[in-house]
């Protein structure tokens, strides 16, 4: 019995063993590949000029970065300040009743719809409907519906960890509702709170499917020059550098903006764990 | 005849379809210590949750009767339920300080009702601390986050932090359960130096009940059994069940 036992330890353990080990070895294939084969593009010339339409190499990928970061800014502002106050309504004043759990199951499940969905949904509501046309705007719009879900769910759970015992002491101290939500839970909550926000933001900004139909096109003369106008984005650059473009070398372009853009992402995740990190020290001092 | 600060009459409460308190009638003296005992379950808790209106929290809650402070309703539309908070404090059974500061946690009440003025709360904090016997332990290390204090130095901060909205009641649910007995014979001189408050402390230790408090009421199965003079409750008993208990019989 013992010996059986021990047995199915060991078996299990290095299933879980071999499955980290493969999806360990996948991930590094995948960031190796890109970087040796791209890794030869990436010059100052590449990051910092703009894109020359005629031959890929004399120019840079400028439009593309500064497109993608206008759209994580914009979105940002948008998604954040509003996916907070949603899951911060949701949580702490509606009253959990069969509705109100119906809508939180309904926002989770938005949560997993194929971002190329969002795309025609903001094709439909902000190109046409509310008349943005394909804009850096209206793709600032597709982006935060798509990420609202992500950020609604994140700061959910972090609201639902802020322990009872604190709300209750607040409250019997004679605060409102509102003093105690402002006062001791969202602080309890916000590193969390960001870090769901920045974390889904950067899965977002990875994605092409959703911007293409609604702004992203493959070459603009300059940089936007406000929020009515097409834009370049990283993602769309790569896709059409890495399927439809004839010249030689735009397989190696294509893995050197992916470069750029895994480096982006990544520098976003940092910020995240960076801003936890010092929000936890504050309130743990 | 001593003043009564608070009175409940036919007091009833349900969770849910669960009735919990049954035809509640008592009242509680100004100033003076009322212990609440009984066996688990009996409803203590969910009593002393009615006199601040913490049950509004939970939802089945259905309560029928009245509860008045200082002659008013606590339950009618024009009772401010944050200003009755305010001055019928609580402390928890398990230390709640909240993950700030020391100063922040005894500052939070009156910054709550809009004091600004660093003085001021400089003042309140010392004044509160002091009261507890904290201040001589904390006063250099007031920036210190309060989770870092001792559980007994934790509960105190909750009372003192408590002390500091001014209440005129406070509540007590079993507030020395989690603490050593050198803690708790510390709280217990702090209820009695508190002479200007009146105390509802719930408590399962019979000697807490007859060290510090004035009247007792004895709780069973959401009915009030008996209500007296502490001394009496505990030497002559009118009720069979209030004796059994009190000897230890069940409980
Ligand atoms: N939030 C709640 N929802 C439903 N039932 C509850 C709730 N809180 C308490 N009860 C029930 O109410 C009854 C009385 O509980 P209460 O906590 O008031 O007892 P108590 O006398 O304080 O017990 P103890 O000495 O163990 O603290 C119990 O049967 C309990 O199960
Ligand atoms: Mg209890």
């Amino acid at each position: 019995m013992k010996n059986n036992r021990i047995l199915k330890e060991k078996i299990i353990f290095s299933f879980i063993k071999m499955a980290a080990f493969f999806s360990a070895i996948t991930l590094v294939l995948i960031i190796g590949y890109v970087f040796i084969r791209g890794f030869k593009v990436i010059s100052w010339q590449f990051l910092f000029q703009e894109v020359q339409q005629r031959d890929i190499t004399k120019g840079g990928i400028l439009q593309a970065i500064i497109g993608t970061i206008y759209l994580g800014i914009g979105t940002f502002f948008i998604a954040v300040p509003a996916g907070i106050s949603s899951a911060i309504f949701l949580n702490e004043y509606i009253p959990d009743t069969k509705t109100s759990r119906v809508i939180r199951v309904a926002i989770r499940n938005l949560a997993g719809v194929p971002s190329i969905v969002y795309g025609l949904f903001g094709l439909a509501v902000f190109v046409q409907f509310f008349n943005l046309k394909t804009s850096l705007l209206s793709a600032i719009l597709t982006l935060s519906s798509m990420t609202l879900p992500w950020i609604i769910t994140a700061s959910e759970e972090s609201l639902k960890a802020v322990p009872f015992e604190f709300r209750e002491a607040a409250l019997a101290m004679g605060a409102t509702n509102w003093q105690t939500i402002k006062k001791i839970v969202i602080p309890h909550s916000l590193p969390g709170m960001i870090t769901g926000s920045i974390l889904g933001l950067s899965r977002a900004l990875g994605e092409t499917a959703p911007i293409i139909l609604v702004g992203a096109t493959f070459y603009c003369r300059s940089l936007p020059t406000s929020v009515f106008d097409k834009f370049m984005a990283l993602p769309y650059h790569l896709f059409i550098l890495a399927t439809q473009h004839a010249h030689p070398q735009a397989h190696e372009y294509a893995l050197g903006t992916a470069i750029v853009l895994i480096t982006i992402i990544y520098l976003m995740s940092l910020t995240a764990i960076l801003i936890r990190y010092h929000l936890r020290k504050k309130k743990n001092a | 005849m001593p003043k009564k600060i608070i009175k409940t009459e036919n007091l009833n409460l349900w969770f849910a379809n669960k009735k919990i308190l049954k035809e509640i009638n008592l009242e509680i003296v100004e100033n003076k210590i009322t212990a609440i005992i009984g066996p688990s379950g009996c409803g203590k808790s969910t009593f002393v949750r009615t006199l601040n209106r913490m049950n509004d929290l939970i939802p089945s809650c259905r309560i029928t009767g009245n509860v008045h402070y200082k002659g008013k309703n606590i339950f009618s539309p024009e009772t401010d339920v944050t200003n009755l908070r305010q001055n019928i404090g609580q402390v928890f059974q398990k230390p709640n300080p909240f993950p700030k500061s020391i100063f922040d946690n005894i500052a939070f009440g009156p910054r709550l009702y809009g004091e600004k003025n660093k003085d001021k709360l400089k003042n309140i904090v010392e004044e509160s601390l002091e009261k507890v016997g904290l201040w001589k332990e904390v006063k250099n290390d007031l920036a210190k986050n309060a989770l870092s204090l001792s559980g007994g130095q934790q509960q105190r901060l909750c009372l003192a932090r408590t002390l500091a909205t001014k209440p005129k009641v406070i509540l007590m649910d079993e507030p020395c359960s989690a603490l050593d007995p050198l803690s708790t014979a510390k709280i217990e001189d702090l209820m009695q130096n508190l002479k200007d408050i009146t105390i509802v402390i719930v408590t399962h230790n019979m000697q807490q009940a007859t060290r510090v408090s004035h009247f007792t009421g004895f709780f069973l199965m959401g009915k009030l059994i008996e209500f007296g003079e502490t001394k009496d409750i505990f030497t002559k008993p009118q009720n069979k069940k209030t004796e059994d208990y009190i000897s230890g019989k069940f409980g």
